[in-house]
């Protein structure tokens, strides 16, 4: 078809520079200047999100503080034979007491007490005795005797298989309590004493509250999306409004409400008792419990289904309803086959939205959950607030940030990311 | 479908009002013919949009009965009236293929499956895009997509098809080509199509006849070449074509001609359409084409002298403006033949035209 000839010709501009080569450099000035249009964002991301976020999951496996403590230690360990029956030579015993010495001139042994106690309760008062008795020890006979002396836990090999085992830079424990799994005394994984088992069935809550919430609000908000994408737009605009409006009012206030509203001697309760609909002693419990946390939140994060719903239903021209109908469908099959179907985008938008911010959400559940409704947030926050187990809490922040991109990406697969449309 | 002669559309006094304060449709009658092709054509705000989505349901008549097959449609439902709708931006549903969209009509009507693929497959044909049944509208240029929309409408074989503004976002070769494809269609097919346009070329080509709307009153209702050579009344003469305006004071009229004294002086020979009285205002409407330059002495009824102010060179003829009759505004149209004279920039001529081509109408405004 075409001339070879002429196809094989390079092109050039004017000045004779090759029109590729312009062209790049071109592209090249303007790629310079949107990069610097970015920058201060993409720093501020950088601090406050992608730092804080690597931290995390580096703290989730990080086990510093135990080999740091126990420079002694850690090393012989590597040589002691731990499948075996026998306790650690002498020379272990040895280098403990001098590592715990250490620790106790520096208070440090304290927080080695603490971490080993995450893995085996009673840990922190063993190391805390030792470091009060071992100061006055001067030269003894054997070491492991006087340990002994001081606190018998040292005779048991499972300790020091223990400390052994989280004596490396890293470890896996903090992963495997997140999911209700343990090390064994005798090395093997298996899953916790049953009555330890929380983690797996709170992840398990949190999806299925979410998923019903993201239900929830689709249902409450697709007809409101509706009605505010038909009305005309001075109405729409005022409406709008109001759905902003529980925006203006603090999350806090907003739950508080719902407690006054929900709670046994609630408005909602007496109400009941009022109409005589229920007994003044078969009040509904309907806080401090599941229906709490799915109420709220449903109300809380309606509007972040509302808002992406009701812009992507506002580009959908009434004329494709109007062409749906003179073909003779009726308003019905017009709806479902019509309308919904472009829709799509801002349900998907929506429920992404929602369902994103219900599975990390912490302040309503902690309010209103009690302990039937709380989420996996609740106890990431109790490990790094409360039981400053900050191991565990990236652990478990770590597994809800994978889970999130696993249902993103099986989103992606389902309804395709470039369906999303947030306004 | 029993061949008659009946009107396939009636409309009877209908009145439509949206506020409930301003009448945007005032009392329209009009028949619309089995097979035709009508056109409405008016101005902007004219009230077209709003009779088209009368009969096809949208909007409810505030007075008056619309009648399909002699059947008043006043309280049938949009989806029983079947009727196929061409809109202005085309409403593809853009999530489906361009067979999905044929087969829409027809799954809701509960065709059998062999029948809609033979309507989409023939439908597909009759708009010269058979390869295209797979495709999104997205991936159709405007023009295709246009034609999707006209083969949609005529899928399932409606009597009447509405079309508002079907071209109106086409440029101007692809809107010459789609006007005579729908054309050719309508002929092919004996469909009734009721269109809306306000480019009146659009409307000139494609119709049988033009119902031309102002202010929600049909000012006229004729075929194109009446409309154009004798229109009614002095805003149809100004909406359709190139049109000489001349107002004057009536001096002498009979039910053929009258004598206008036309404000900037000359007593002009008009042909009597629409004119009060003598001693009442009247327009004259004179079409550019018609006016003969340098008239032989006596051969016409008007000759008047005529001062060359602007000549724009268009082709195949030339465009003057002259002054005439203290009018500053008058075109003339000279072919551009080898017999024709050349006129000069700030000279005098003679011009002159017959008393039939000046039609003396109401002084509007
Ligand atoms: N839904 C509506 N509510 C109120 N007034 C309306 C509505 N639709 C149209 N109108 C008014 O009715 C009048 C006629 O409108 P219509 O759309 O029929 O005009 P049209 O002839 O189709 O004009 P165009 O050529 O611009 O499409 C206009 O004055 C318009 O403002
Ligand atoms: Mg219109």
């Amino acid at each position: 078809m075409t001339n070879p000839d002429t196809t094989q010709e390079i092109l050039t501009t004017a000045d004779g520079v090759p029109l590729k080569v312009s062209l790049k450099r071109a592209l090249r000035r303007k790629k310079r200047n949107s990069l610097l249009l970015v920058a201060p964002l993409f720093l501020f991301i950088l601090l406050t999100f992608l730092l804080p976020i690597t931290d995390m999951l580096l703290r989730s496996v990080d086990n510093k503080i135990v080999p740091d403590l126990l420079p002694r230690t850690a090393p012989l360990l590597a040589g002691w034979d731990e499948t075996g029956q026998e306790l650690p030579g002498e020379d272990i015993y040895h280098a403990m007491v001098e590592d715990i010495n250490e620790g106790a001139a520096t208070k440090t042994i304290l927080r080695l007490g603490r971490r080993l106690n995450f893995e085996r309760a009673g840990m922190s008062s063993v190391f805390r005795k030792t470091a009060r008795k071992v100061k006055g020890l001067q030269q003894p006979d054997s070491y492991q005797a006087e340990m002994l002396k001081i606190d018998q836990h040292w005779g048991d090999i499972n300790i020091w298989r223990l400390i052994k085992r989280e004596s490396g830079a890293f470890t896996k424990s903090h992963f495997l309590s997140a999911i209700d799994r343990q090390t064994n005394d005798d090395g093997t994984i298996g899953p916790k004493p049953e009555y330890k088992q929380i983690y797996i069935k709170l992840f398990g809550r949190t999806l299925a509250l979410s998923l019903l919430i993201t239900v929830l609000t689709i249902l409450l908000g697709y007809p409101i999306s509706y009605l505010l994408a038909t009305l005309p737009t001075k109405t729409s605009n005022l409406l709008i409004i109001l759905v902003l409006l529980p925006f203006w009012t603090s999350l806090l206030v907003r739950t508080s409400a719902w407690i006054a509203l929900l709670q046994k001697e609630g408005v909602i309760n007496d109400l009941l008792v009022a109409v005589g609909l229920i007994a003044n002693d078969h009040r509904l419990a309907m806080i401090h419990n599941q229906i709490g946390t799915v109420v709220a939140m449903t109300h809380i994060l309606l509007p972040f289904m509302v808002l992406p719903l009701f812009s992507v239903m506002k580009t959908i021209p009434p004329s494709y309803m109007r062409a749906a109908r003179s073909l003779g469908a009726t308003r019905f099959t017009a709806f479902v086959r019509i309308y919904v179907p472009n829709s799509i985008p801002g349900i998907g938008a929506g429920a992404i939205l929602v369902f994103i911010m219900a599975i990390g959400y912490y302040i309503t559940p902690e309010l209103v959950g009690g302990t039937s409704g709380t989420f996996i947030s609740n106890m990431i926050a109790y490990h790094i607030q409360g039981s400053l187990n900050w191991g565990l809490g990236a652990a478990l922040g770590t597994l809800l940030l994978l889970l999130v991109l696993a249902l993103y990406i099986l989103y992606d697969k389902i309804v395709g990311i470039d369906n999303l449309k947030l306004g | 479908m029993a061949e008659n002669n009946d009107p396939l559309v009636r409309f009877v006094d209908i009145q439509k009002s949206y506020d409930g304060e301003i009448l945007v449709i005032k009392d329209l009658n009009m028949d619309v013919t089995r097979g035709e092709f009508l056109t409405m054509l008016g101005p902007s705000g004219s009230g077209k949009t709003t009779c088209l989505m009368m009969v096809a349901g949208f909007e409810p008549a505030t007075h008056g009965e619309i009648y399909l097959n002699g059947q008043p449609i006043n309280n049938v439902p949009p989806h029983k009236r079947g009727i196929g709708m061409v809109f202005q931006n085309y409403a593809l549903f853009p999530h489906m293929t361009v067979s999905e969209n044929l087969a829409f009509p027809l799954e809701v009507r509960k065709m059998n499956k062999d029948e809609c693929k033979r309507r989409i497959k023939r439908a597909l044909e009759m708009v010269q895009l058979a390869e295209f049944g797979n495709r999104r509208p997205a991936q159709l240029s405007g023009g295709q997509q246009q034609r999707v929309a006209v083969a949609r409408a005529l899928v399932f074989d409606p009597d009447l098809v509405l079309m508002d503004e079907p071209l109106g976002a086409l440029d101007k070769n692809l809107r010459e080509q789609m006007q005579f494809e729908i054309k050719h269609i309508h002929e092919e097919l004996g469909v009734t199509v009721i269109y809306v346009t306000h480019d009146q070329t659009e409307a000139l080509t494609m119709s049988n006849r033009i119902a031309v709307f102002d202010d929600g009153i049909i000012q006229q209702l004729a075929p194109p070449d009446i409309l154009y050579e004798k229109p009614d009344n002095a805003f149809v003469a100004q909406f359709i074509g190139e049109n000489n305006r001349l107002l004057g004071t009536i001096m002498e009229a009979d039910d053929v001609s009258c004598k206008v004294e036309v404000d900037g002086g000359g007593l002009i020979h008009a042909k009597s359409v629409n004119i009060a009285g003598i001693g009442e205002r009247a327009t004259l409407s004179l079409r550019p084409e018609r006016v003969i330059i340098q008239p032989p002495e006596g051969s016409l009824p008007n000759i008047f002298d005529a001062r060359v102010k602007e000549l724009i060179y268009l082709g195949d003829h030339i465009r003057t403006r002259v002054n005439v009759c203290g009018h500053d505004d008058f075109v003339v149209k000279i072919p551009n033949s080898a017999t024709q004279a050349v006129l000069q920039k700030n000279t005098t001529v003679k011009i002159g035209w017959e008393m039939e081509d000046c039609r003396a109408l109401d002084p509007s405004d």
